[in-house]
């Protein structure tokens, strides 16, 4: 079914070893896609093997040596797509705890299935003989199965206690053990009650909890990862013979000459050698403008070059890096937000003790009424296994997976659970301007002006060019039911711009001749000029989104760091508060005002000067267009043009919460029915079994009533 | 009763060997990559350059 890869390829050494690189390549979205992307590189000569993971957006090539991945990268873009070479994820470390905690799962659903099927002929009246025999293999199965599916639990406990804190995995794991000790004694005694299926079913229960959890944080993490690398992590560092070497970004040092193409961001501070350009200081600095620079001047990592290709002389790499800098402020401001203690968790620190002394009691009070210890001991098991904290360990996550689920459908990615739970106590909202009210690339302010040959003209030079006028004019042309024109000779000249002939005629797409106001570019009909002039537009939406917000008691306000002016301008316009000039420590002193006032602040920005504020605030949001370090810092991360997601995401986390209360309320009205038949000594093997399933059934069907409430409101 | 001795070590071996078979299927990546499966049966053979 894959495309066919023969033994030995032009370009391949027999006995060669082949290396293997991972490239992401956002663009594959069709079955089409992966069969032009694994038959277009394994023609390539050099290259044993191509294989696409889709879900990743990822393809993993096999080749020799001498292919380069630049190389490959460049075979890819002739076949259409975009790729970039895929770094370690530094989102991925989840994946084998996601691994391990399914392998737990299988085990504990292995487990439960075997014993369950035992313990249901105890139940149906089995024999003494019988009886004690099923106990015994049941011991043997549960055993090593709660050794292996309770660490997770068990480890999560001890640390906890080694902290003098309790966590919701104390109480699970005293009750398990308990369980279990009182279980195997019952064995031992040839008693007539064993807990095992109780206490292995506890955890498969709430193991399937943690599961949810982990796989709704390890999706929404892939789905960032994958719109991660649009940053410099590297640059093509200038040799003494001429040609260029790829160096990774760590590895820049002062005095290197990076050569850095337009569209390109700077991996490294330094000082441009050769080459007139401008630079894109909007993620660095929220500075729209576009700024020139030349010979001399000093530009900064981060930073995009617009314009022409230059030679830049590293003077400050890695760690020493005006980007280092904010890296500190980031780490600093993320320290508040370790403090935060999920709902869950919460509950636990007045649900375990209250659990703890109910059994306690129960055991005291069978005690003084004079049965024996082992009798008082069996009912305080009882009473624990009763009390198992599904509702907190499943019906929480189980929500919360739904309701993520819900938002990743409308392009938004939650990273985690805590992020949704703080996310619906928001009760402001404050907004960084260029690249997240704006879309954070040109666009032309007005195609209205140009006749459709020149749009199909235009179309036709833009398409074939990578830079970022190019590619934002394409867009809004395409956007606008626009065709290309088909064009012959066409060629790029690097900082010129596009030249073609059409139908005998020399048509070009240029910069202008003279340095203008904005951003802006030439089309050249037969020696006819029309200036295209870019903006960089509002997303459609935002009006509405504040709208929504206000409707939700959230209000707005812009932080950003451009022009005064500039963003008073905007404020005016969506008609909500608005500071400018902001440097990043002024706005994490603006969150930290804000919080300090007693609210909750959401955060939402793209640029790099924007990550100390999304570490230091209450829950963030990033652009997907955003920076990686941003997207990185931020809980959440939505994708595509609109804005309106922000406002979702909030109303969506307060309904999640609603129902997460909502199942709180139903497994106490459970725990008041069941918890006094325990006390009174009415609960066998056979009532928990029942008791608990029924409970765990009733808070996760529950819970999956979001996937409707969040469908619903398609107009929000 | 006798026939328990049989019956119970078989659904043992039955679910050990599903277990098994899960734990290979993590390994072996089967569960990497679940769109593009689904995607692939729709590549057309016939493009293959033959």
């Amino acid at each position: 079914m894959n495309a066919p890869t023969p033994d030995l390829k032009p370009g391949l050494e027999a006995g060669e070893a082949c290396i293997d690189s991972r490239f992401t390549v956002p663009g594959m979205r069709c079955a089409g896609c992966i069969g032009k992307v694994e038959r277009g590189l394994s023609a390539v000569p050099g290259v044993a093997a191509a294989r696409v993971n889709f879900s990743a957006k990822r393809v993993a090539v096999s080749h020799a040596p001498s292919l380069t991945e630049d190389g490959i990268i460049e075979e890819l873009r002739k076949l259409g797509f975009e790729a970039e070479r895929a770094a370690d994820n530094p989102l991925g470390r989840d994946d084998a705890e996601t691994r391990r905690l399914l392998r737990a799962l299988a085990v504990a659903g292995f487990g439960m299935m075997n014993i369950m099927l035992l313990s249901v002929s105890v139940w149906a009246g089995a024999d003494a003989v019988t009886r004690e025999m099923f106990h015994l293999i049941s011991a043997l199965i549960a055993i090593p199965v709660i050794a292996y599916a309770g660490r997770p639990f068990f480890a999560s406990a001890l640390m906890a206690l080694r902290y003098r804190r309790t966590n919701m995995d104390v109480p699970i794991s005293i009750g398990v053990l308990l369980a279990t000790g009182l279980s195997l004694y019952e064995t031992v005694i040839g008693g007539p009650h064993a807990y095992f299926d109780g206490a292995v079913m506890l955890l498969f229960f709430l193991l399937a909890g943690r599961v949810l959890d982990a796989m709704m944080r390890s999706r929404a993490r892939s789905g960032i990862a994958s719109l991660l690398g649009r940053m410099g992590r590297g640059a093509h560092v200038m040799q003494p013979d001429g040609s260029t070497l790829y160096t990774e970004a760590e590895r820049l040092a002062p005095g290197m000459v990076m050569l850095v193409a337009a569209g390109e961001s700077l991996a490294a501070d330094g000082q441009v050698v050769e080459g007139r350009t401008t630079v894109d200081s909007s993620m660095l600095t929220g500075e729209s403008q576009p700024r020139p620079a030349g010979p001399g001047d000093t530009i900064h990592a981060g930073m995009i070059n617009l314009g022409n290709p230059v030679q830049v002389k590293v003077t400050a790499a890695a760690q020493d890096t005006a980007l280092a800098d904010i890296a500190r402020l980031m780490d600093e401001a993320g320290q508040s937000r370790s403090r935060y203690v999920r709902i869950a968790d919460k509950a636990s620190r007045i649900y375990a003790p209250a659990v703890h002394s109910l059994a306690f009691l129960s055991f005291c009070g069978w005690m003084l009424a004079g049965a024996g210890v082992y009798h008082a001991l069996t009912i305080a098991v009882a009473v624990l296994i009763i009390t198992c904290p599904c509702a907190l360990g499943l019906a929480v996550p189980a929500a919360q997976v739904v309701a993520a689920g819900a938002l990743m459908k409308r392009g938004l990615l939650i990273k985690d659970g805590s992020a949704l739970e703080r996310l619906a106590e928001v009760d402001e909202a404050l907004f960084d301007k260029t690249g997240t009210l704006t879309l954070g690339e040109p666009r032309p302010a007005d195609i209205g002006e140009l006749d459709p040959q020149a749009r199909s003209l235009a179309l036709a030079l833009a398409q074939g060019s990578r830079h970022p006028l190019s590619r934002g004019l394409a867009k809004a042309l395409r956007d606008a039911g626009t065709e290309p024109a088909v064009l012959d000779d066409l060629a790029e000249t690097a900082g010129m711009g596009m030249t073609a002939r059409f139908q005998g005629h020399d048509v070009a797409l240029v910069r202008p001749e003279a340095e203008t106001a904005g951003l802006s570019v030439d089309l050249l009909i037969d020696g006819a000029r029309t200036r295209i002039a870019f903006a960089d537009p509002l997303r459609p939406d935002v009006g509405e989104t504040i709208a929504a917000l206000a409707a939700q008691g959230v209000s707005s306000g812009i932080a950003s760091g451009d022009r005064v002016e500039t963003v008073a301008q905007v404020g005016a316009k969506l008609g909500i508060p608005a500071t400018g000039g902001m440097i990043p420590s002024d706005k994490l002193d603006l969150l930290g005002e804000r919080a300090a006032a007693g609210h909750k602040v959401l955060m939402v920005g793209d640029g790099l000067n924007d990550g100390p504020a999304l570490a230091g605030a209450h829950v963030s949001i990033a652009p997907g267009g955003a920076s990686d370090v941003s997207q990185q810092a931020a809980d959440a991360v939505f994708v595509g043009e609109r804005f309106m997601p922000v406002a979702l995401a909030v109303k969506v986390a307060r309904a999640t919460m609603g129902i997460v209360r909502q199942n709180f309320v139903l497994a106490a009205l459970y725990n008041m029915l069941a918890v006094p038949l325990a006390i009174f000594g009415f609960v066998t093997p056979l009532i928990a079994a029942v008791a608990m399933s029924a409970s765990s059934l009733l808070v996760v069907s529950n819970s999956l009533r979001l996937a409707r409430a969040a469908g619903r409101d398609d107009a929000a | 009763m006798s026939i328990l001795g049989f019956l119970i070590p078989l659904a043992l071996l039955m679910g050990l060997v599903g277990l098994a078979a899960f734990f290979w299927a993590m390994k072996s990546g089967q569960f990497e990559d679940l769109d593009g499966a689904a995607n692939r049966i729709l590549i057309d053979e016939e493009e293959d350059g033959q």
